[in-house]
């Protein structure tokens, strides 16, 4: 996991070494060292929260460049459901598909239509016999992500279909490659409009192996930009979306888990109360379910960090978009779950997280790290750049920095120093009167 | 030989919803000692178990757990009303939980079965109207 790619990046020049971001990382992955921020690699998730909370810009989400179209014969967009929502005064998605044609792309393939085939085959799947439940979607790449670092007995219970992004591109090359013969793959380039970092690194660490067809991935907020300048509402737009409900639903908590037709399931979103949830599965706390969907940014993929609208706003827009779509155009008519649609990468567990490979010396810094919490205040201010108290202990025993950094007990410190001095002043000035 | 640590908690009675604290940081500590998996689960879900047994029954206690190098210990203290039977509090499914209790998804009767099945050895020392200390063990040594 060291070489892991990251989407979420710091500009330091912006960073001001406030708190907002290192106590808001569910992670714990960010420290404050030397007045900026700092991202430990192995920890980060690419959820996105550093971003969000960051008042200064200094956190950002790296994505590719749209002006990449460039470096390809042949272009195909994969717009993701979220995009539709993010559009005021938009009377149909058919001016985005339009608009996106008109922005340069040769081809469209919507994330949704894929979207829909995979809530056809997750069905299939919660009937096949032996499988583990209850099934966690493994279309949140942060949320593999969690579970490959934190619950190594959950990773059984991920869904093994390739997720909608990794579908639709895969079935864009195809539909490219076989319209136009005289391209080579190479000369297709299939660009992902991304709600999230979260998507970007997943396609940049090639998390579905050589099953990987996305090329670039670029964020809404970029495409958004471009696309105002190119709708126009005049005319009635050529091109049209094919994308049902189901597919659409998806942008939003509680889509994915709807279109499974058992309500048998749990939607929940936000990083925080994802993980609780999986803390309880984990514990073997609920067992009558079938299904999980878990969704790292709130309100699901409309709420991801890389989108123009508020989250909610966007998931009452699309809800007036699809209310006269057909539900699922795009349903397969497979009787059973194509071989190709199965992933065959397992998400590792990923053991990082230990002091130290000998278990006597881990046993040894542990007990320094207990009796040094002890000694520090407990009020998780931040201040020495250390989430909380118990992670500023961890951070002394592993010499990454020193019990100095505490302000509360330099301040203890500092008043000690300063009663000395002015007792000493004070006696100075009482002369005794037997000294003359 | 490393010295055996001790991590203590406090577990609180009065509040449901942070029951499981206690086995969430320990499942942490045990992470970042290199323990394996298996290891880490079984103590966490014994220990969970016992933590809700604490709310449901006894308004809280102490929960203490011990790294050893043979094993971890866990041992959880209460001074709540005392188990009257505890062979039929051990069978599956036995379960003295209210309603409101049930509601809230606890209570199925699964709990000391499940600290049983995941532990290597159990021992409860309960008196009615005294209290109760389980006291269990995960052997980590092959």
């Amino acid at each position: 996991m060291q070489n892991y790619k990251h989407s979420v990046s710091l500009d330091l020049s912006k960073c001001k070494g406030c708190t907002a971001c290192l106590k808001r990382c569910p992670t714990e992955a960010i420290r404050v060292r030397d007045g900026k921020a700092t991202i430990n690699s192995a920890r980060c998730i690419d959820c996105g929260e550093c971003i969000r909370i960051c008042s200064h810009r200094a956190k950002r989400a790296l994505h590719d460049s749209l002006d990449e179209m460039a470096d390809f014969k042949y272009t195909v967009a994969l717009p993701a459901p979220a995009l539709y929502g993010q559009f005021d005064n938009m009377t149909s998605i058919d001016y985005i598909i339009d608009g996106l044609y008109k922005m340069g792309f040769d081809d469209v393939f919507e994330v949704a239509r894929a979207a829909e085939m995979v809530s056809a085959y997750t069905r299939m799947y919660l009937n096949m016999p032996g499988i583990k439940k209850p099934v966690i979607s493994s279309a949140c790449p942060v949320i593999t992500r969690i579970i490959g670092m934190n619950f190594p007995f959950l990773v059984e219970n991920l869904m093994p279909i390739l997720p909608p992004i990794e579908v639709a591109a895969k079935l864009a090359r195809e539909k490219a490659l076989s319209e136009h013969p005289e391209l080579s793959s190479e000369d297709v380039g299939i660009f992902f409009i991304s709600p999230c970092p979260g998507k970007v690194s997943y396609v940049k660490n090639g998390f579905a192996g050589d099953k990987n067809n996305v090329d670039r991935v670029v964020s809404i907020r970029d495409v958004y930009f471009r696309l105002i300048d190119v709708m126009k509402h005049d005319e009635y737009p050529e091109k049209s979306s094919e994308s049902g409900m189901i597919g659409i639903g998806w942008a939003s908590t509680g889509g994915e888990s709807s279109s499974v037709f058992n309500d048998r399931y749990l939607a929940a979103d936000g990083v925080e109360n994802c993980m609780r949830v999986l803390e309880q599965i984990d514990n073997e706390d609920f067992t009558d379910l079938d299904f999980i969907e878990l969704n790292a940014c709130s309100g699901g993929c409309v709420g991801g960090a890389m989108t123009v609208a508020n989250a909610y706003i966007a998931q009452a827009r699309l809800q007036s978009l699809k209310r006269y779509l057909p539900v699922s155009p795009n349903r397969p008519t497979d009787r059973e779950i194509p071989v190709g649609f199965f992933t065959d990468e397992k998400v590792e567990y990923d053991a990082g997280f230990s002091l130290s490979s000998d278990r006597a010396e881990a046993m040894r810094m542990m007990g320094e790290i207990e009796s040094i919490t002890k000694c520090l205040p407990g009020i998780d201010c931040g201040s020495c750049g250390a989430p909380t108290c118990m992670a500023f202990a961890e951070d002394i025993v592993k010499n990454e920095t020193n019990i100095d950094e505490c302000t509360i007990i330099m301040r203890e410190l500092f008043h000690e120093v300063l009663d000395q001095r002015r007792k000493k002043e004070l006696s100075d000035k009482i002369v005794p009167p037997n000294k003359t | 030989m490393a010295e055996n640590i001790t991590f203590h908690f406090d577990v609180h009675g009065d509040n449901f919803s942070s029951a499981g604290e206690a086995s969430q940081v320990v499942k942490k500590k045990l992470r970042q000692l290199g323990f394996p998996p298996d290891v880490i689960r079984r103590v966490s879900i014994a220990m969970y178990e016992g933590e809700i047994n604490m709310v449901i029954h006894a308004d809280g206690g102490d929960a203490d757990v011990t790294v050893t190098d043979e094993d971890i210990i866990i041992v959880l203290a209460d001074k709540g009303p005392g188990i009257p039977d505890v062979d039929l509090a051990m069978q599956e499914g036995f379960s003295t939980a209210r309603e409101h209790i049930r509601s809230l998804g606890f209570g199925a009767g699964m709990g000391l079965p499940n600290m049983k099945k995941y532990t290597d050895t159990m021992k409860i020392d309960t008196e009615i109207g005294v209290g109760t200390t389980i006291t269990m063990t995960v052997k980590h040594k092959a």
